[in-house]
């Protein structure tokens, strides 16, 4: 028998893959927003796009289906070369679609900025829908189904392998972020954009920059998802871009550690409300804490709301 | 070479949409100089800082950088050849270190080494400044902030300096402590263009100066001229002037 207890720490596991996914996609809304105060719909399927191309990437390895089972270097190198390309075509077309479609109406007050992002995303969506006549496609599984069982608390492997792709993500995102001469460009870009500019900041660069970096982790997050779920198809972006948004509110719109604490929470909530309420009610209740936190805590749990100009 | 000046305006005009707000303007400020840019409110002294700084660009006229036109440069351009801005109301980044403050000045110099040097000279400025760099910019006091402003503005090692009101919303020991550091920094050889709405102690520290009014210069001269202005006493000196 599993004791409730046991049952809490499944879920607990479940929810803390599923949260760091959210967690790398949030980070590209809050990357984004925090310098240009746009919420980029573009995102949702930038992400839905990165699990493609993670698809392609396995498939040209001649690792297809789920029968492909690698082990040791063999699978160090494929998953690594899947999550490599995968990050630069998505990061490449975060920057194009931010260089074409974006760029020309900056500073173009009112929504018509985010509009556009709604456009692009709609087009990524349907290209892909055509391309694979919205068909779901199997995903590889190219991890040993080696689970480790702790008192009853199943670790697959493939939570272990998210777990350490996301933390080495966003440790890198943060310290970028805290560190590099770049990163502090982008901070302080995002507090005072006019005033970095007087410093001599290339604010184009580091707009490019916000949109590869979080771009290249929606990538990374839909690798993610492929390998979680074993399937992606064209309409995936919706639901775990809704949350991964969520978690980016939760956390503190802009604020880069606060979109790790969200997405990690909204994972969480998931499978937990999945568990002990049901599946079907889990998405109101991830959507009922979105607008608790919009009325009741809108700069969110950790974040300043908007650039602050004090 | 020396009459060369560092900055020139010549018949300037600037706009924000249809709204014409810098109106053939002429300024020239030489090195060495501490120059003075008075008038009222919304007569067009900030703008002028935006148009040297390249925030927004004239629609005619020209910007000179001793003897080279900047008026089409990016900021950055410009920040490179030697002009620093100390903004009005500060606006230092708020949510960022007081050290990371003075390292976005210096965002431009790649040098270490230099960096070391102007972090030094900067310290051995402001004191105060060393003992607050780890913490937030945004929680210090307000004559603080002024400091970090100035310093940051020093990181770049500048030619110039434009200053938009550096003494606005201090306290009138700080606003001393500001204007004796701007003549500080002067001697070190940094010139000074100031917008200042205190404009006795502004004419008292400066070489020469200008009054804008609507976008017009009205009056230009010597600092202790316009300070025996009886048009100047009435409009900016008031009972301010100190005997
Ligand atoms: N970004 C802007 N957009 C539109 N109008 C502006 C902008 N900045 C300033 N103005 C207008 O330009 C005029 C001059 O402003 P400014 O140069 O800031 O004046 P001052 O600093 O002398 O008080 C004012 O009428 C102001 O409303
Ligand atoms: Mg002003």
């Amino acid at each position: 028998m599993i004791t409730p207890i046991e049952l809490f720490a499944q879920q607990a596991v479940n929810g803390l893959s599923l949260g760091a996914m959210y967690a790398l996609l949030a980070l590209g809304f809050t990357l984004v927003y925090g310098i240009l105060e746009l919420i980029n719909f573009a995102h949702f399927n930038v992400f839905m796009i990165g699990s493609f191309v993670g698809l392609i990437v396995l498939q040209a390895l001649g690792i297809a289906g789920q029968s492909v089972v690698l082990h040791g270097a063999p699978l160090i190198f494929a998953l690594l070369l899947a999550l490599i390309v995968t990050m630069l075509v998505c990061g490449i077309l975060g920057v194009l679609i931010e260089r074409f479609t974006l760029r020309p109406m900056r500073g173009v007050r009112g929504p018509m900025a985010m509009i556009t992002t709604i456009g692009v995303s709609y087009i990524l969506y349907n290209v892909v829908l055509l391309a694979t006549n919205a068909q779901a496609l199997n995903f590889p599984d190219p991890l040993a189904t080696q689970d480790f069982d702790i008192h009853h608390v199943v670790i697959r492997a493939k939570q272990i392998l998210i777990w350490i792709i996301s933390l080495i993500l966003m440790v890198g995102l943060d310290q970028f972020v805290r560190r590099s001469r770049l990163g502090k460009a982008m901070r302080a870009t995002a507090q005072d954009a006019e005033a970095a500019r007087m410093m001599g900041v290339d604010v184009d660069r580091v707009v490019s920059t916000a949109f590869f970096a979080g771009s290249a982790l929606a990538g990374a997050a839909g690798l993610i998802f492929g390998l979680y779920y074993n399937f992606t198809q064209y309409s995936i972006g919706y639901s775990a871009g809704l949350r991964a948004f969520t978690a980016a509110v939760l956390g503190g719109i802009g604020n880069v550690p606060g979109a790790m604490l969200g997405g990690i929470l909204i994972g969480l909530i998931e499978t937990m409300s999945s568990q002990y309420i049901a599946t079907k009610w889990a998405d109101v209740i991830i959507f009922s804490i979105l607008i608790l936190v919009l009325v009741f805590k809108p700069a969110g749990l950790l974040g300043a709301l908007a650039p602050n100009r004090s | 070479m020396s009459d060369i000046p560092l900055l020139q305006f010549m018949a300037v005009n600037t706009y924000y949409g249809d709204l014409h707000v810098l109106k053939d303007v002429d300024y020239t400020i030489n090195k060495g100089e501490i120059v003075v840019l008075l008038g009222g409110n919304a007569s067009g002294k900030s703008t002028t800082m935006k148009t040297i700084m390249g925030v927004v660009q004239p629609r005619s006229g020209r910007v000179l950088f001793e003897g080279t036109r900047i008026d089409q440069s990016a900021t950055a351009a410009r920040v490179k050849r030697g002009i620093m801005p100390v903004l009005e109301a500060r606006r230092l980044f708020p949510r960022m270190s007081v050290f990371e403050n003075l390292e976005m000045g210096a965002y431009t110099r790649r040098s270490k080494a230099e960096f070391a040097a102007d972090l030094e000279l900067v310290y051995a400025l402001f004191p105060r400044v060393k003992e607050r760099r780890g913490q937030l910019a945004g929680t210090l006091s307000g004559g603080e902030q002024q400091m970090v402003a100035i310093g940051r503005a020093l990181m770049g090692r500048p030619k110039l300096i434009c200053m938009d009101e550096p003494s606005m919303g201090l306290s009138p020991l700080f606003v001393e402590q500001v204007f004796a550091t701007i003549q500080d920094i002067n001697r070190q050889g940094i010139s000074i263009f100031m917008v200042e709405q205190n404009a006795a102690m502004a004419l008292s520290i400066a070489h020469r100066g200008y009054v804008l009014q609507t976008g017009r210069v009205v009056l230009s001269g010597s600092a202790a001229d316009l300070a025996a202005n009886p048009a100047i006493q009435d409009a900016y000196l008031g009972e301010m002037v100190v005997d």
